[in-house]
């Protein structure tokens, strides 16, 4: 690299990761303070692990995030399968669009509509709160569908669409080469569909916000109402443990998707090669 | 294995339903919404309020309680979440000017003070307030009053006095303003001697010019902000609450001596407890509000928050003055037998649609220019 372009990379990168870096090392001030570091300390991370409506507020976050997740990679995966095999491409088009709204519609919109309709939903049946746990589960599984499809639906086109004809051909039953064949192939597709789905549900500030209930907050909405009075560092210490948690999360996704790549590139760098040697052969 | 499956499933369901169905006694749940970080709540050795009732009320009445403590960050946000009527509260802590408009749009039940013997622990001084003239629907919580927080190193003691101090040319690029229309305009409006409840616009004509006259000496308009450029010294000038003042003193920078002092003319703001009509169970929610002017609770919550409290219980006791220091008592507690009064002048009023769009209007304006 030239220097210039060194330099230019070095820019980006402390423009990017210069807060992380801050909110790192403030997270383990002894005093409060965000302008003085006055000695190396865990104090705010046993603060944390004192603070039993944080510590219920990162449960209810993680137990959301997991479920949506979850459901939202069988549901997204099956819907993948489903659109791939539609022989009408106007309706396979249509289906694309509209599994993406989701996606592209702004969050405010989709949490205010969203909450519109439990409200509604709620008088409709006369219950007195309608909005708990399910409906954001419901409103998270929305918004993570999208992009679990996104995920999957590229690793079904590469596929080899032969290789399920040849294990039926071979005598496995449908769902059987649909387990044995097709999940396997498509697996990294999932794995990083459900990772997104689980980063994406765990960081969700806007539509959690409109769609949250009674006794069932998720940790960015507690973060947000910190603000009449300020922030604790606790929350600093707490930031710094998500972010190495996602951290972890993509390096894993980032792993697993090189490695289908590879899979792919090293069957077709085989195909060449047999084509070269039955060539030689001729 | 699909047969396995399919009975475990069945299991679950089968399981899941017969538990729901048992009929066994459900712990009694009380839904308490109130601003974040403002309930003592066990960190660094503090009382925890929340868990202390909990067990307080088992101790006293047999059964068990669990109260589901969700925060919110605006009376907006806290009115927009009720009045969709989606959630349901049983005791929330919203502020004067909220309580007036929710009072007005009967979203507040009225309490029964037989359940409240600890009122009596409230001064005279926050009974008859404008929001709540009968107090029929709120007991106050904390109370704050704006006033400037300079930093003596840097302002001449002889410039800090009124609000010209966030006007003076010689602290230009220092000073810090309100980023709310409605508590920065309020600045002017004191400095000039306006209401701030004047709906007249050719008053608020003349506080938009004055805010245009800040406009080139202010470095920022901040809200929470504040608290990190004070104790940098960032900014050497800011408006803000008493009670947030002693957060910044404790946690200046090397170099930086925070001071504090009320101008002539200024706000106040009152935050109470009120029982918004969706309440579930409102014994248990008038339970909850004794409990918290009850000397423990209150104190420690009077000590976590900072804030000024108008329980007798609190300002009255020797601990309690002596952990917040002599400082702080005479800044919290200026002339507690005025308050009423000058509450009733200065603090905000709750103000139609129409005006808040005007406000905006103008605040756009400022911004702008």
């Amino acid at each position: 690299m030239k220097p210039a372009s060194k330099i230019y990379t070095a820019l980006i990168m402390i423009f990017l990761f210069a807060p992380i870096v801050v909110l790192l090392i403030f997270s383990f001030n002894e005093s409060k303070s965000l302008s003085v570091f006055s000695g190396f300390s865990l104090h705010w991370y046993e603060e944390l692990f004192h603070d039993f409506d944080t510590l219920k507020a990162l449960k209810n976050t993680l137990v959301l995030a997991v479920c949506a997740s979850v459901i939202s990679t069988i549901t997204g995966t099956a819907a993948a399968v489903g659109i791939t095999k539609m022989r009408n491409k106007y309706l396979k088009a249509t289906l694309n669009t509209v599994t993406n709204i989701p996606m592209i519609n702004p969050d405010i919109i989709t949490g205010i509509s969203l909450m519109l309709m439990f409200v509604f939903v709620g008088r409709l049946f006369g219950a007195a709160t309608s909005l708990n746990f399910a409906t954001m589960l419901i409103s998270h599984i929305t918004f993570c569908l999208p992009y679990v499809i996104l995920q999957v639906l590229p690793k079904l086109q590469q596929m080899d669409k032969a290789l399920p004809e040849a294990a039926m051909d071979l005598g496995c039953t449908p769902v059987k080469a649909f387990f044995k064949v097709i999940i396997p192939e498509i697996m990294p597709g999932i794995v990083t569909g459900m990772i997104m789905a689980f980063t994406l549900s765990l960081d969700d500030f806007v539509i959690s916000y409109f769609t949250s209930g009674n006794g069932f907050q998720t940790l960015p909405i507690r973060i947000y109402s910190m603000t009449k009075k300020t922030v604790t560092p606790k929350m600093y210490a707490l930031a710094t443990l998500i972010f190495f948690v996602i951290l972890v999360l993509l390096l894993i996704s980032n792993l697993s998707d090189s490695s289908g790549d590879e899979t792919i590139k090293e069957a077709k760098h085989r195909r060449k090669m047999k084509k070269s040697a039955t060539e030689a052969a001729n | 294995m699909k047969k396995i499956i399919s009975l475990a499933a069945a299991i679950i369901v089968l399981s899941s339903l017969l538990l729901s169905g048992c009929g066994c006694e459900q712990p009694l749940t009380l839904n308490v919404y109130n601003w974040g970080e403002y309930i003592s709540d066990g960190s660094e050795g503090s009382f925890d309020t929340i868990r202390e009732f909990e067990n307080w009320y088992y101790k006293n009445y047999g059964r068990k309680l669990k109260v589901n403590y969700d925060t919110f960050a605006s009376n907006e946000d806290m009115y927009n979440k009720l009045s969709s009527g989606a959630v349901s509260y049983d005791v929330i802590i919203p502020s004067d000017y909220m309580i007036e408009r929710m009072r007005k749009e009967d979203m507040l039940l009225p309490l029964n003070y037989d359940n409240i013997p600890n009122y009596q622990n409230i001064h005279d001084s926050f009974r008859g307030l404008y929001y709540d003239p009968d107090d029929m629907y709120s007991i106050p919580y904390t109370y704050g009053v704006v006033g400037i927080i300079y930093d003596a190193n840097r302002v001449d003691e002889a410039d800090a006095n009124g609000w010209d101090l966030m006007w003076n040319e010689k602290y230009k690029g220092n000073i810090l303003q309100f980023n709310n229309p409605r508590d920065a305009f309020a600045t002017a409006q004191y400095k000039l001697g306006l209401d701030v409840n004047d709906l007249d616009h050719t008053k608020w004509e003349l506080a938009l010019a004055e805010m245009k006259k800040q406009f080139p000496l202010v470095k920022s308009y901040v809200m929470d902000e504040v608290f990190n450029m004070m104790e940098s010294g960032e900014a050497a000038v800011a408006p803000y609450y008493a009670g947030d003042y002693f957060v910044m003193a404790e946690n200046q920078a090397p170099g930086i001596d925070l001071k504090f002092y009320y101008p002539e003319r200024t706000n106040y703001f009152i935050d109470a407890m009120c029982i918004p009509s969706c309440c579930q169970n409102k014994e248990l929610a008038e339970i909850f509000i004794n409990y918290m002017l009850s000397p423990e609770a209150a104190i420690a919550n009077a000590e976590y928050i900072c804030y000024a409290s108008p329980n007798a219980a609190v300002y009255d006791d020797p601990g309690y003055a002596e952990d917040m220091g002599e400082e702080a008592m005479e800044i919290l507690y200026p002339d507690i037998a005025d308050f009423n009064e000058l509450y009733n002048t200065y603090s905000f009023r709750n103000m139609d649609e129409d005006a808040l769009i005007y406000l905006v209007e103008l605040w756009e304006q400022l911004k702008i220019s």
